[in-house]
């Protein structure tokens, strides 16, 4: 009898949602492929693991994973992610998401949470535009570059994501490109096993919206870029890694150890059933 | 004041409208808050930052109203009963996710203590101006269940109530009290634990691969399982079908979920609705009143009687579904309707509707105190001339 050939990632996959939406040369699909590694290297229970997702191309990662899941409004996963986490601190919660979603509508959220340093991962799926609704301009694009809603270019200063996760309090951050999905992997195997609001940014290429306006080519062409603008620069200053087009700084850039809320909140609680009449 | 390291604060208190919504939020079994800091409805924050690491629960503060909703569905689909607390400014920017909690079909409580607006408009005086938005606040075609205290011992009753709709219908429930009823002091008697009513979600017993997390039961509403149990099920705000799978073109499944989620409340009004009527038996004409205004109105329709005018007092408990019925079945009986409100005119409209050719006058207080019972008075003796 002849053996069925499966997938080595598939038992992390919902089956019934694939093939995916994504686009051929999207960055998405090495997101997936690492976490799913990440997952199995790191023997996670996916029993107790939850991911959740906002929206754009990216957010639709949560229906794709065999896990309890789901997909919030615009912006929103990071606090749809706190209430699951402080509800049942047994649970791994991921958020994975994108540029636009977890730094624009939701950048507010972001930067409480990991000042907070709620117990959450957080990947960020950055392809410096607004891939789904057609390649709009967004908090990390580039400046001067043209896209449809910055048809003369764009004049704003992007975002630094490691240096904005870094200055508001993330014990763990990391930056790679989708060139790098063997350290990407590394990386979130251990945002996964670290305690506390971690940060792993993913320079992602989006070859049919991006790469289309930009005139940046193919999926090849940004691999390209990645392989010759990367300097990898472990724990260097986040502030001095601002990508430009002729340098992309990747590695860790931060890997510390802070009290989680999870954990000041436990000491809290013991701390006034210790002390309230009735005792515990 | 002492308070005991239990949910349940048996006994006989003086407390506030927002105070007693923090205890029946504990006594319906809330295990999670997550709330913005806004006047009038700050204090049911307060104590819930108090009350809950008593009873070994949590509190969070989160850096928007925004975030707070979800925060409370979260913890919601992770299992526990969940609330916020806000007023008109917060409840606008709640309404994304109260659109997603109806879609997502998650039980949660929001709690609205009414004050004036629109915008930041006045923050300390009463209103009942986000009646309408309970309803319509969010985009697209959703149901949701809103009651009304009027006193603060139906502050404490009604958000245990709450609780149990939204369990019994997974829905966002709303507690639409005005400032007056948050901030009033009244004698509140809280029963024993076991005394109270308390239900909870219906739980999946099949397995992974059968539990379909959408797949309604006979009352429309769907099992829900719980993160975390090995169910490994997606929620989306997409238009999805009983597996959770997305469909964002076709017309079957919009039309199958969107209707069943709002027929899980239409069909099962009957069993939702509450409305509290005094001296209706034999009224001539109809005071329609709730909140702080049922209260004046109460005292209108009394010295109405005492005047020798066959006057009657509905009293609505339900905004949400409407009381339709019930205002269509008096209105055939009387000759006019009079409903006072704190708004330009929001739940009147619904008042009309249902009362058909049944002349219905509003009265209308804005920015100031409720109507007083002479002013209703007045509206029902100039019914007659």
């Amino acid at each position: 009898m002849e053996q069925e050939i499966t997938h080595p990632l598939e038992s992390f996959l919902r089956k019934t949602r694939i093939p995916h939406i994504w686009c051929a040369g999207c960055g998405n699909g090495v997101v997936l492929n690492s976490f799913a590694t990440a997952l199995k290297e790191t023997e996670q229970d996916l029993d107790k693991l939850v991911v959740v997702s906002g929206i754009g191309c990216i957010g639709r990662i949560a229906g794709y994973v065999n896990t309890d899941s789901f997909h919030t409004t615009h912006g929103r996963p990071i606090p749809f992610a706190i209430g699951v986490k402080l509800a049942n601190p047994e649970l791994k919660v991921v958020v994975i998401s994108g540029d636009g979603d977890l730094f624009a509508i939701g950048g507010n959220h972001f930067i409480h949470a990991a000042r907070r340093n709620v117990d959450i991962k957080v990947i960020c799926a950055n392809n410096f535009n607004y891939g789904m609704t057609g390649g709009q301009q967004g908090p990390t694009t580039p400046l001067n570059v043209s896209t449809t809603t910055t048809p003369y270019g764009n004049i704003e200063h992007p975002f630094n994501l490691v240096h904005l996760a870094a200055a508001s309090g993330a014990v763990y951050v990391a930056r790679w490109t989708a060139l790098h999905v063997r350290r990407l992997t590394e990386s979130i195997k251990k945002a996964l096993q670290k305690e506390g609001f971690s940060f792993v940014e993913v320079i992602s290429p989006c070859p049919e919206i991006y790469g289309r306006r930009t005139k940046m080519g193919n999926a090849i062409e940004f691999m390209n870029w990645f392989k010759k603008a990367s300097e990898i620069q472990n724990f260097s200053d986040p502030a001095k890694a601002e990508i430009t087009p002729e340098r992309i700084p990747v590695g860790e850039f931060v890997d510390i150890e802070k009290p989680t809320f999870e954990k000041l909140l436990r000491e809290m609680i013991a701390g006034v059933q210790g002390n309230v009449e009735g005792g515990t | 004041m002492t308070i005991k390291n239990r949910a349940v604060w048996t006994g006989k208190h003086f407390l506030s409208g927002d105070l007693a919504c923090a205890e029946g939020a504990l006594a319906a079994g809330c295990r999670f808050f997550a709330g913005y800091p806004i006047t009038p409805a700050t204090e049911i924050a307060e104590r819930m930052a108090r009350r809950l690491p008593q009873i070994g629960a949590t509190y969070i503060q989160m850096e928007d109203e925004i975030a707070s909703i979800a925060a409370v569905i979260g913890a919601s689909y992770a299992g526990l009963k969940a609330m916020t607390a806000t007023s008109g400014p917060g409840f606008s920017l709640m309404q994304e996710n109260i659109g997603l909690a109806a879609m997502t079909e998650t039980p949660c409580v929001i709690v609205d203590v009414m004050r004036g607006g629109p915008s930041t408009g006045q923050p300390t005086m009463a209103g009942q101006q986000d009646v309408m938005q309970a309803k319509w606040g969010s985009h697209g075609d959703y149901e949701i269940i809103a009651l009304a205290p009027s006193s603060v011992q139906e502050a404490f009753d009604l958000t245990i109530e709450a609780f149990n709709y939204a369990e019994t219908y997974r829905i966002p429930v709303m507690v639409m009290m005005d400032a007056i009823i948050g901030h009033m002091w009244e004698k509140v008697i809280i029963p024993p634990a076991d005394k109270i009513k308390m239900v909870n979600r219906k739980k999946p017993s099949n397995s992974r691969i059968e539990y379909l997390p959408f797949k309604p039961e006979e009352n429309l509403v769907p099992l829900m399982a719980v993160f975390g149990e090995g169910y490994h099920f997606h929620a989306t705000g997409l238009t999805h079908d009983e597996e959770g799978r997305p469909f964002t073109e076709s017309i079957k499944v919009q039309q199958r979920l969107v209707r069943r989620l709002c027929d899980k409340i239409r069909k099962n009004a009957d069993k939702i609705v509450l409305v509290k009527e005094t001296m209706m038996e034999d009224a001539e004409i109809a005071v329609v009143a709730y909140g702080i205004e049922s209260r004046a109105a109460l005292s209108a329709v009394r010295k109405a009687r005492n005047n020798g005018i066959k006057a009657g007092l509905i009293r609505l408990v339900t905004l949400w579904p409407f009381p339709e019925k019930q205002i269509a079945k008096a209105a055939k009986n009387v000759k006019m309707i009079v409903t006072p409100e704190m708004n330009y005119g929001q739940l009147v409209r619904e008042v009309e509707r249902a009362a058909k050719a049944t002349p219905v006058k509003f009265l209308s207080k804005l920015g100031e105190e409720p109507h007083k019972p002479e002013e209703i008075l007045e509206a029902i003796k100039g019914g007659f001339a």
